[in-house]
């Protein structure tokens, strides 16, 4: 039976962990991730998992522990966020590099200057291109069973790649919710155990890790690489499928709310798609044809279903909850517009960055945006094309 | 001068290796086999090519044991000559080389060498 309980997302994550029972945890403490670490780390001291605990002295050390546990033949975790995802940089690239499955848990946060150490996804978003699996939850009931599918992702033969967990910090890192747990048994069945397939610890089979790979290997190497991440949306697709016949909840690549029908849609990662969900219901009372798609598996873009999914529609908007300077589009609507000119659909697209930092983006302010893809739908100038949410303006009459 | 036919074969195997592609590379660029290293032409790299002169040598083995690669070739206690698979041809055999008035061990050029054939 499986118990529903009150708890917070990092809480929920940590419980997962404690389920999944990995062989090795290395990690070091950064709000707003620390109470994930802060947990499990009581279950180890209380001899409730078996779990070999590493408290590392920086998250560059935690990463390089996972990377040598994980070549070892362990079952590895950790979890991060900001400043200490950015720390592990270099470390990020060596492990899916080297093809080892190691489970990150990602608790979303604004990265340095200035100090903030509220939610956006430019940690997430900084880690894009390292060759791991981004996977982004709305709420704490989706960390908790992301966690659990994320292994059997990773561990996948077709994917042998890592996995960031990521979740929005404090918004579902804090706050409590009420999250249903499978049972252990349960979790332990589902999750299943790991054959790894280069253990440095099976001495009869001994192997090199990490030898020098000039011009004359590196290139197969990373074209081998991307057929690792590129397997992964079937395998994300089937464990999500199992995962629901085990829960009851069900989970995909991406999530179309009221879309099919839909004149007008947002694209959004994480927790403001559950705020879009509130007003696209808002909208529809009203008699407004809107719908929202969120986009749950970034690493890989699922390309092509984001294109289906927004053809036809008269206006989008996506909101990028990160800056990518310079490039005149946040990372999360350049991927869609390129689904979209990949597939020929010509859809007019708008692009807002929102909630840097941990501004509140409430349901007003996505109303300004479904406000404003309407007006386009009903055949008014798109204008400009990239613009900040509810920014003040430097003139102190709020205009932008 | 040239590697001998059996470390012939061995090495013809070994570059037919070197056109493995992205779905035959272990993964994760994983080396599963002990000692592949001696597989690695790094003979190739040489731009000095040192020349043993068996008349002269007194088999003092100073080369040898300079030597960064091992590739001096010693049998029975004896310099036979050099592997030319590996040598980087750093030198430092013939600097150490203490046999005089004409050291045991030469350097030429590999553009030379490459003439002579």
């Amino acid at each position: 039976m499986a118990t529903r309980t009150a708890l917070t997302g990092n809480y929920a994550v940590a419980r997962a962990m404690k389920q999944i029972k990995p062989d090795v945890v290395a990690a070091y403490p950064i709000t707003p991730q620390t109470d994930v670490v802060e947990e499990f780390s009581q279950f180890v001291a209380d001899g409730l998992v078996p779990t070999e605990f590493v408290p590392c002295e920086s998250e560059h050390s935690a990463m390089s522990t996972c990377i040598g546990a994980a070549a070892a033949g362990a079952r590895v975790m950790t979890a991060t966020s900001s400043q200490g995802l950015a720390l592990m940089w270099e470390m990020l690239y060596i492990a899916s590099g080297y093809r080892l499955p190691i489970v990150m848990a990602l608790a979303n946060r604004a990265l340095s200057g200035p100090i903030n150490i509220h939610c956006d996804h430019s940690d997430g978003m900084g880690a894009r291109d390292s060759g791991w699996i981004q996977i982004y939850c709305k709420n704490q009931q989706e960390a908790y069973d992301t966690m659990l599918q994320a292994v059997r992702i990773a561990e996948h033969p077709d994917v042998l790649t890592p996995v960031m967990v990521c979740y929005d910090g404090f918004v579902v890192s804090h706050a409590m919710a009420s999250v249903e747990l499978l049972d252990d048994d349960q979790a332990a069945a589902f999750v299943g155990t790991y054959t790894p397939k280069y253990p440095l610890l099976d001495t009869k089979h001994p192997v090199t890790y990490g030898p020098l790979v000039l011009f004359d290997y590196y290139h197969e190497m990373k074209r081998q690489q991307v057929e690792g991440i590129l397997s992964a949306p079937p395998v994300i697709e089937e464990v999500g499928r199992q995962f629901g016949d085990v829960s009851g909840r069900y989970y995909g690549l991406v999530e179309p709310y009221r879309l099919d029908d839909a004149e007008v849609a947002v694209v959004a990662l994480g927790s403001a798609a559950s705020t879009c969900e509130v007003v696209v219901d808002e909208l529809r009372d009203a008699g407004v044809a809107a719908g929202s798609l969120r986009v749950r598996a970034f690493q890989p873009f699922p390309r092509d279903l984001v294109a289906k999914h927004l053809d036809g529609k008269k206006a989008v908007a996506v909101m990028d909850r990160a800056e990518s300077f310079g490039a005149r589009g946040g990372p999360l609507c350049t991927l869609v517009e390129a689904s979209l000119y990949r597939a020929g659909k010509n859809v007019p697209v708008v692009n807002y960055i929102y909630g840097l930092g941990g501004r509140d983006t409430t349901t007003k302010d996505i109303h300004s945006v479904y406000d404003r893809i309407i007006g386009i739908a009903r055949g008014g100038e798109v204008g400009q094309h990239y613009q900040y949410l509810s920014v003040r303006g430097g003139d102190g009459n709020g205009r932008n | 001068m040239a590697v001998d036919k059996a470390e012939k074969t061995k090495y013809s195997q070994a570059s037919s290796r070197e056109k493995w592609g992205w779905r035959s590379i272990p993964l994760g660029g994983v080396i599963t086999e002990a000692g592949s290293a001696e597989l690695y032409q790094t003979g190739d790299w040489r731009s000095q090519r040192p020349v043993w002169h068996a008349d002269r040598c007194t088999n003092c083995m100073l080369c040898w044991v300079y030597c960064p690669d091992a590739s001096i070739k010693v049998e029975n206690g004896k310099v036979v000559g050099i592997d030319y698979y590996h040598c980087k041809g750093c030198g430092v055999c013939s600097a150490e080389c203490p046999v005089k008035p004409e050291k045991a061990i030469t350097m030429i050029d590999e553009a030379e060498a490459g003439k002579e054939g």
